[in-house]
């Protein structure tokens, strides 16, 4: 099959791919104990600092490198009304500078210390990492440190940083029919909740940003009782802890840790179809959310069984839907889904399918229909369960071959709530999981009363004199 | 890390790393030989043949095929380069003999059924329209064709609907017979696994494919070099363009120079030049760059850049003034320092993970560097001086000669002659 049609789709998952990702779903958690004939408490070990930093250690001394990570309990389903993109743009601002870091500086002193770093921003958490050799960890934790309590920002540095976030909007969304269908999908499954906003804001909502609105939610959101710093590599506990404590340990705490309350979607009492019709959309799509509850939000158990049901019913070319629509019925040209399990009050079930050169929007409707119908009525089956499960539990062992991988995951899951041991108990809970578990929690929450099903279809060229022309705007350039 | 050359009962050779601490084994392999050998008029077979890796082989059709691969929980897909066909395994130790069996199966007896073709023809069709919309795709796409001509690599590595459509099981059969050989192959392999265990491994891996590849001989490419601009409208917001010209040959002397170079221009993320004039000083886009492509048949510099309509013609006259001021002045001695100081620190983190460390393995192979360039890789690195990097700065940039393919509506500057067509 080409694998190419299933990157593009769960790459393009409402948490975008690149530096807005949150698409850390459990199938792709590192679980060391898995992989290592050490206990786990080895091998990954925590501790908290009387300001209320939180740490996490991942040894692995298998090359003399470290990631360092800081995720902050805060995201873009925190931002104040109206101020859509605030957390998104205050990450890119963090790289600005602090009164010993001169602006823009830092990416460049860690690049100058053979390190790599970058941040992402998603609706629970906004995290900053760098990769870097060993004995620069202290030099990363100092900077790290530093721009927790110290931002600096002047009038010119947001202004300019405001232009490239709507570049990186017109680059994500604008240019892509795709993701403008999926920012309005997003729209239409959340009423309530600030998940139906777009992470990286409304366009006119950025436009209006300032560097007031940067500094109030960095003092409001950003201190050391908000967040959890991992170090996964090449170090022990007791190295980490002496650095910590000699860089995070000097800010005070400023408050108490942010309690994410966030308003509660009401009771659905209607489906919704959104259809966009685009000139650039290349093929028909037809993809559907159904709102289910991650794994911070789900009772005990739904979320395993949840993870199961949707990498029978979709993951690749033995999922249920390739089966059916691809293989079986010629109802599409390519077919899948995923599971966001990530999120910290909500998590999502997601379908897509991609028509070929003769297939309709509601051929792939009812055909697709017909694959939740079934899962819904007769659940999976004891065999598609095994296979799955070996394969699921086995994504472990594949990603715990990089600590930058590891940081990354479990920070994720101790972000949004989890403790060390929950993350590790999973593959047990994993085998726990029964058919029955699996139809009871299909039968739940493939409600169609809580999905939407989005609809992109290509809409004829539009032809004009400017087609052999680059066109002459109204507006004049900045050259 | 400790590299060892290892030659199984067969006569097959891989570099090994050996490493225990994961239950777990990491194979890349390559056939030389890419995209770059689709038959004329074929283009995309080795792109298709890619896709169909896991349609079935042996007596198991494409289900049971991949009904197996999700008992044996392992990872394995493949890659066409324009010079290389490039695999990728990964197995739990404890499953591996059965994947290697399944391996085996797939490079050596591929079936090909007409089902299975269908049905990868109608994705990779789909696959082709959504391309068609993507602005960074078309760039590239045209910028190839103008730069390449008729050389293989003006090319589409994915095809064409014409090319696409004409290709049948046969010509799948015929490239792997003439690719899939022994003579072209070089593995990697990282992991819970030892020298004699993968010796046997390999022969049961490979052992059945033919000894000898049937290549056809790829002419050098004419170098590129402009000036060209190419407009092709596309009614979107931003415009994406792709610039460059001809680059350096990976075995040229001044390789590594202008590898350093590039960093400085628009390798370096943040510490490039043209991120730092593009989006740092005037915002003008989100993400900018350059790169080196050191294909075998024909070396190309190519930088990207994303810009609204309005303010396109500006971020490439930013672009450009820069590539000028290279050439002509060079970087200052605190950028190579910087440029050095972070290419030789940020090395080691190329070999974190089982998997990393055998793509590099495979590349050091595929490019001939020898068995030592990962000891003395960083030695190469510092011995570049100001005056190799200036001399390589005016010997490569050509900031009048750029090829430029743009996609979207730009504002029309002054200097933008719409080429028509592309072709």
């Amino acid at each position: 099959m080409v694998e190419w049609m299933l990157d593009h789709f769960t790459a393009a998952l409402d948490p975008r791919a690149g530096l807005i990702v949150a698409g850390l779903t459990f199938a792709s958690m590192a679980v060391a104990a898995v992989a290592a004939e050490t206990s786990p408490s080895d091998r990954v070990r925590e501790f908290t600092l009387p300001n209320g930093l939180h740490v996490v250690v991942i040894a692995d001394h298998r090359a003399p490198v470290v990631t360092q990570m800081v995720w902050y309990k805060t995201g873009a389903a925190d931002e104040p009304q109206g101020d859509s993109g605030i957390a998104h743009f205050l990450e890119h601002l963090m790289f600005k500078g602090t009164e010993r870091v001169p602006s823009g500086q830092f990416s460049k002193i860690i690049a100058k210390n053979g390190g790599e770093d970058n941040a992402f921003t998603n609706h629970d958490v906004t995290a900053y990492f760098q990769r870097v050799a060993k004995d620069r960890l202290g030099t990363a934790m100092e900077m790290e440190a530093d721009r927790m309590a110290n931002l600096r920002l002047t009038e010119e540095d947001v202004t300019t940083e405001r232009d490239v976030i709507l570049e990186e909007r017109r680059s994500r969304v604008d240019n892509d029919p795709g993701s403008i269908l999926q920012e309005q999908m997003m729209a239409a499954l959340y009423r309530n909740h600030p998940y139906g906003t777009p992470i990286i804001g409304w366009e006119h909502e950025i436009e209006a940003l300032d560097r007031e609105d940067a500094l109030a939610f960095y003092r409001r959101f950003y201190g050391p009782q908000n967040a959890v710093l991992v170090v996964a590599g090449d170090v022990e506990l007791d190295e980490v802890k002496e650095l910590a404590e000699k860089t995070f340990g000097k800010i005070k705490a400023t408050g108490k840790a942010n309690k994410r309350i966030r308003p509660k979607e009401p009771k659905h009492d209607a489906e919704v179809v959104v259809t966009l019709e685009d000139p650039r959309a290349g093929r028909t799509t037809v993809q559907r959310y159904y709102i289910a509850p991650s794994y911070a939000s789900a009772e005990p158990g739904e979320a395993e069984a949840l993870d199961l049901l949707m990498r029978i019913a979709a993951h690749g070319a033995v999922g249920r839907i390739y089966k059916r629509l691809v293989v079986e019925q010629k109802a599409a040209a390519s077919a899948g889904g995923w599971y966001t399990d990530s999120g910290l009050d909500s998590g999502r079930l997601g379908f897509y399918a991609i028509a070929g050169e003769a297939n309709t929007a509601d051929e792939i409707d009812a055909a697709m229909t017909g694959v939740v119908d079934e899962l819904r009525e007769k659940g999976v089956t004891q065999e598609e369960l095994d296979r799955a499960r070996a394969a699921h539990i086995a994504e472990f062992v594949y990603n715990s071959d990089s600590n930058a991988r590891m940081a990354r995951q479990y920070g994720g899951r101790i972000a949004a709530g989890m403790s060390v041991a929950d993350v590790e108990a999973w593959p047990e809970r994993l085998n726990k999981v029964t058919v029955e578990d699996i139809h009871a929690v299909a039968r739940k929450y493939l409600d169609d009363d809580d999905s939407v099903t989005g609809i992109l279809k290509p809409a004829p060229k539009f032809k004009s004199s400017i087609a052999d022309k680059p066109t002459r705007t109204a507006g004049k350039g900045k050259s | 890390m400790e590299i060892h050359k290892v030659t199984s009962p067969g006569g097959i050779k891989a570099w090994l790393v050996e490493s225990h601490a994961n239950p777990l084994v990491a194979i890349r392999f390559a056939f030389r030989g890419g995209a770059s050998q689709d038959p004329k008029g074929k283009d995309g077979v080795a792109y298709f043949v890619t896709a169909m890796m896991d349609e079935g082989a042996g007596d198991l059709d494409a289900t049971a095929f991949q009904e197996r691969q999700q008992e044996l929980a392992m990872r394995l897909d493949f890659d066409a380069g324009r010079d290389v066909m490039l695999g990728n395994l990964q197995t739990l130790t404890a499953n591996k003999d059965e994947v290697f069996d399944l391996v085996r199966l797939a490079l050596a007896q591929p079936r090909f059924d007409d089902d299975a073709v269908e049905r990868v023809r109608e994705q990779i069709l789909a696959g082709h329209k959504f391309d068609e919309n993507d602005p960074a795709t078309v760039a590239s796409h045209a910028w190839d064709r103008t730069a390449f001509k008729d050389h293989p690599y003006g090319r589409p590595v994915k095809g064409t609907k014409d090319s696409v459509a004409g290709i049948s099981p046969d010509d799948l059969r015929d490239y792997v017979r003439r690719v899939f050989a022994r003579d072209k192959l070089v593995i990697s392999v990282v992991g819970d696994i030892n020298a004699e265990d993968l010796g046997k491994a390999l022969d049961k891996l490979f052992g059945d494919l033919p000894e000898r590849s049937e290549l056809v001989t790829v002419a050098q490419a004419e170098p590129p070099l402009g000036p060209k601009r190419e407009v092709i409208v596309m009614d979107v917001p931003q415009s994406v363009a792709q610039f460059g010209h001809r680059g350096i040959a990976r075995h040229d002397d001044d390789f590594i120079a202008a590898y350093v170079l590039n960093y400085i221009i628009g390798g370096g993320g943040f510490s490039s030049r043209l991120m730092e004039e593009v989006r740092e000083k005037r915002g003008l886009a989100y993400s900018v760059y350059s790169n080196l492509y050191p294909y075998q048949h024909g070396a190309v510099f190519v930088g990207h850049v994303a810009t609204k309509n309005e303010a396109l013609a500006q971020s490439l006259t930013v672009i450009q003034d820069e590539l000028r001021r290279l050439a002509e002045q060079g970087p200052s001695a605190e950028e190579l320092k910087d440029a050095k100081s972070y290419l030789t620190g940020a090395y080691a983190l190329r070999f974190e993970s089982s998997t990393s460390i055998a793509s590099q393995l495979l590349w050091i192979q595929i490019e001939e560097l020898g068995l030592d360039y990962v000891d003395h890789r960083n030695e190469l690195i510092e011995a570049v001086t100001l005056s190799d990097v200036k001399r390589v700065a005016k010997r490569l940039l050509a900031a009048d000669q750029l090829i430029t393919t743009i996609v979207g509506k730009p504002v029309e500057p002054s200097d933008v002659k719409p080429e028509g067509a592309p072709g």
